[in-house]
């Protein structure tokens, strides 16, 4: 490959990734605002309304505030690995979108193991948090981080089952296959024959962004703000920013499993799915998300936080031998083709390749 | 020099380097947190394998899982250097002797009249299409149905031996039963009293 074409190639990847993190991090901003208006009229009260028109200026405020305060390093913490921590937590969290379609074709990396790929970088956003906790030198911090630690490694056990259901449902690892595969109208989305899995995934994803009614690792009551209480300025609005950013993240892709991703809900009625058709996909995939995004929102207004030990047997007694159960029914049901959402994929077609195989 | 040559030198030197800073690095934290860094970059050099599902299931398993385990653990070790520095001298020539033999060993396998690269072909550039992940899925699931089969059944063994090993019997605790929790009626568990409401005198709080 010629050098010219590398650079230039190269530099249109760099431009990609900046139109995706741009976004999200405005969407992180105004999502800490829509939650503490969304919470503050839940609870019968106001929320910000000083900066700017109604308060809408509140999140960039509060940005220049972090920005400007001072990262505080404890006397006593290792000094590399506290400063490490939070890039740690933020990088993977940043790094998942590059394989989460937008559209059809809007997608940085078209890769098909994407699925694999985002399990693994949701898997290794821990280190942040253990990091954090360790280097801190702090008590409450190290509880904080090993609660959290414990709590990811279990959910992530559903989590990954659930997401076994549903390559298995897509029959790819491909995101945009997977989407592809829900084609045809709002009935033909997995939320139907996967809808245990779903629960699953929801609420695993809930417990992996360590948000209420999960929100253990730091839970006010008991250790402050927990893995990061030694964080200040800077340090900490990564911290914040990758918590949102996951909180994102883990919206649109139960939007992109489970509800069609980008797909027209009006699709396969008459006279709404015209009247519909010049909505852009990106629109549907994002009101979708933003839904999800309420409904985590309206979870931490409505719910206490759990207790430890039911936190750890949910995840370990109730929601893993749920996905295993529901991984052999859903093999049935691909193999038998009951309804209409594997069409093709039953006994017939597996003997047909077999046949051809041997 | 070509990119992959680049992109190759760049993660083998990061592989080594870490590597080298598991077994030097006196912090154990800190030593985990390179072999983390050894994983990410070998798998690295996997991508550019085209072994992409390898690639990624090692960062998933082994960075994602095991590591985070095993940073667990020695975070809450109370490690003593100073204790684990005695005998080092009296166990050196000991230790220099295995190193020697283990290095050997490796040698022999991998030397290169062996292993050179006039011995063994180098792997074939695949299509843009080509699905490293589909292909060894056909492969495990149909040539090497056996034994993958069998690589199953004996890690569920494995399961099955640790789980034995650990468990200790069983204990009468006093861990709560969450069945019994859910059951419980409002009229077990709380008695309204009704009393007349105390008098407190104002101003005086000794």
């Amino acid at each position: 490959m010629d050098f010219m074409q590398l650079v230039t190639e190269g530099l249109w990847i760099v431009a990609k990734i900046v139109m995706i993190l741009l976004p999200l991090i405005l969407a992180v901003a105004y999502t800490t605002y829509a939650e503490r208006k969304l919470i503050g009229y839940m609870q019968l009260r106001l929320g910000p309304n000083r900066v700017g028109p109604k308060g809408w200026l509140q999140p960039i405020a509060d940005v220049i505030k972090l920005l400007m305060k001072e990262v505080v390093v404890p006397s006593g913490a290792n000094k590399t690995l506290f400063l490490l921590a939070p890039i740690l937590f933020i990088a993977p969290s940043f790094a998942a979108w590059a394989v989460v379609p937008f559209d059809a074709e809007l997608v940085l990396s078209d890769t098909n193991a994407g699925l694999l790929y985002l399990l693994a970088m949701t898997s290794i956003a821990v280190y942040g948090v253990i990091i954090a906790g360790w280097a801190s030198n702090s008590r409450y911090a190290l509880i904080g981080s090993l609660r959290s630690a414990s709590q990811i490694v279990s959910y992530e056990i559903a989590m990954g089952f659930a997401l076994v259901a549903v390559l298995m449902a897509g029959g790819s690892m491909n995101l945009g296959d997977i989407v592809e595969a829900q084609n045809g109208s709002a009935l033909h989305w997995f939320w139907i024959p996967l809808f245990p899995i779903l629960v699953v995934y929801w609420i695993s994803g809930v417990a992996e962004t360590n948000r209420a009614p999960f929100d253990l690792p730091e839970g006010e009551s008991e250790i402050v703000a927990g893995f990061h209480v030694e964080y200040a300025g800077m340090a900490f609005a990564l911290f914040f920013l990758a918590e949102y950013a996951n909180m994102i993240l883990i919206s649109v892709l139960t939007a992109l499993f489970f509800f069609g991703g980008w797909l027209n809900p009006f699709q396969g009625i008459p006279y709404l799915e015209p009247a519909t058709a010049w909505i852009p996909g990106t629109i549907w995939l994002l009101l979708k998300a933003a839904w999800f995004l309420f409904m985590m929102i309206w979870l931490r207004a409505t719910f206490p936080r759990y207790r430890y030990d039911q936190i750890m047997r949910l995840g370990w007694k109730v929601f893993i031998p749920v996905t295993v159960v529901w991984l052999i029914v859903l093999t049935f049901w691909i193999k038998l083709e009951w309804g209409w959402w594997f069409d093709g994929r039953g006994l017939a077609q597996l003997a047909q390749t077999v046949g051809g195989a041997s | 020099m070509n990119l992959e040559a680049i992109i190759f030198y760049f993660f083998s030197a990061i592989t080594i380097v870490a590597a080298i800073g598991v077994i030097t690095v006196k912090n154990s934290v800190q030593a985990v947190l390179c072999l983390v860094l050894t994983f990410f970059s070998a798998a690295a050099l996997w991508l550019l394998l085209e072994a992409e599902f390898l690639a990624i299931t090692l960062v998933l398993v082994y960075v994602g899982a095991v590591m985070v385990l095993f940073l667990f653990v020695v975070m809450m070790l109370d490690v003593d250097f100073a204790a684990m520095k005695q005998g080092f001298a009296k166990h050196l020539p000991l230790g220099i002797l295995v190193g020697a033999g283990l290095f050997g060993a490796i040698y022999w396998v991998i030397r290169f009249e062996v292993f050179g690269s006039d011995k063994v072909a180098e792997p074939a550039k695949h299509t843009q299409d080509y699905s490293n992940v589909e292909e060894l899925g056909r492969l495990l699931y149909s040539e090497y149905f056996y034994p993958f089969e069998i690589a199953g059944v004996i890690l569920l063994v494995a399961i099955i031996a640790a789980i034995s090993l650990t468990f200790r019997g069983r204990r009468d605790r006093k861990g709560q039963s969450v069945r019994e929790q859910h059951q419980v009626l409002k009229e077990e568990r709380l008695k309204i009293v009704s009393m007349k409401s105390e008098k407190i005198d104002s101003g005086d709080d000794s």
